[in-house]
């Protein structure tokens, strides 16, 4: 689809959350307390979550909010909370400067090759599926029946191996938090 | 859409590189790694659009791992902070040649 097939009140809306999720990633990169990041961090995932709503894939998009706001990052503060981990003071860092002008090469190597990338077009395009595909397929099975129908039917192997790598992340979790002393089981 | 998406998806991989070459807190470094697995996952849903489901399938897959990854390394983290009472990996140096 062109970009001008587009109403001005989505592409605003698009470029909108795009920038709060870049400005907020920012932050959080930056911050030295390790809750405020969390926080951006849950704030570029929210925009991340509006921006898959916007681009059709809506059961992705609250999975986004479910998964990661929801659970993977109120982990992330249960361990920084458990491990009394919130004061800036011990822990603000920063390595030294020749790594982060490393870094800061490392990501602008990246970003000029996506500023290549949008000059070469889409690549394969004998395996794109046609423009209203999209749309088809979600007035056809609704938004989570359209992601539900592959998910069952042509990565049904994927979809059982995957529940045996939580199945292990589970006991690989149990194991390593478990305490060694022999008073405490 | 498709540029744009790509775009901010690359940008916000790149901050996610930086931070995991820049930082040295345990648990910071872990949640970059979760923004670059966001970035990952706004290409899939953006090419979505263009190469059928199987991107969105594949998003659902990246943040079961990510789940999985997540429980794993802060078990790890929280194990290692029984031993060293630090999370700062300027003190986590047992493998350093």
């Amino acid at each position: 689809m062109r970009p001008d097939d587009f109403p001005l009140f989505y592409v605003f809306h698009f470029y909108l959350f795009g920038l709060i999720a870049i400005v907020s990633s920012i932050v959080f990169v930056t911050r030295k307390s390790p809750v405020a990041a969390a926080m951006w961090l849950v704030v570029t995932m929210a925009c991340l979550a509006a921006e898959y709503i916007m681009l059709d894939a809506q059961f992705i998009g609250i999975m986004q909010i479910l998964v990661y706001t929801g659970a993977i990052m109120v982990v992330f503060l249960f361990v920084i909370m458990l491990l009394n981990l919130g004061r800036p003071a011990d822990i603000a860092d920063a390595r030294s400067w020749g790594l982060k002008l490393l870094a800061a090469l490392v990501g602008l190597v990246f970003i000029g090759e996506t500023a290549i990338l949008t000059t070469t077009g889409i690549p394969a395009e004998k395996y794109m599926v046609p423009a209203s595909f999209m749309n088809d397929q979600l007035a056809k099975y609704g938004a989570v029946g359209a992601v539900a129908k592959p998910l069952y039917q042509d990565y049904s192997l994927a979809f059982e191996l995957a529940s045996i790598v939580i199945l292990v992340a589970i006991v690989g979790a149990v194991v390593l938090g478990r305490r060694r002393t022999a008073d405490a089981r | 859409m498709l540029a744009e998406s790509l775009a901010i998806s690359a940008v916000l991989f790149a901050i996610g590189v930086i931070g995991v070459l820049t930082r040295r807190n345990a648990i910071i470094i872990f949640m970059c790694v979760e923004l670059m697995l966001n970035a990952v996952n706004l290409t899939f849903v953006a090419l979505s659009r263009f190469y059928g489901m199987a991107g969105q399938v594949f998003v659902i897959f990246v943040m079961t791992v990510a789940a999985a990854e997540a429980a794993v390394g802060l078990a790890i983290i929280i194990s290692i902070f029984r031993h060293k009472e630090t999370v700062d990996l300027r003190n986590i140096n047992v493998l350093k040649g």
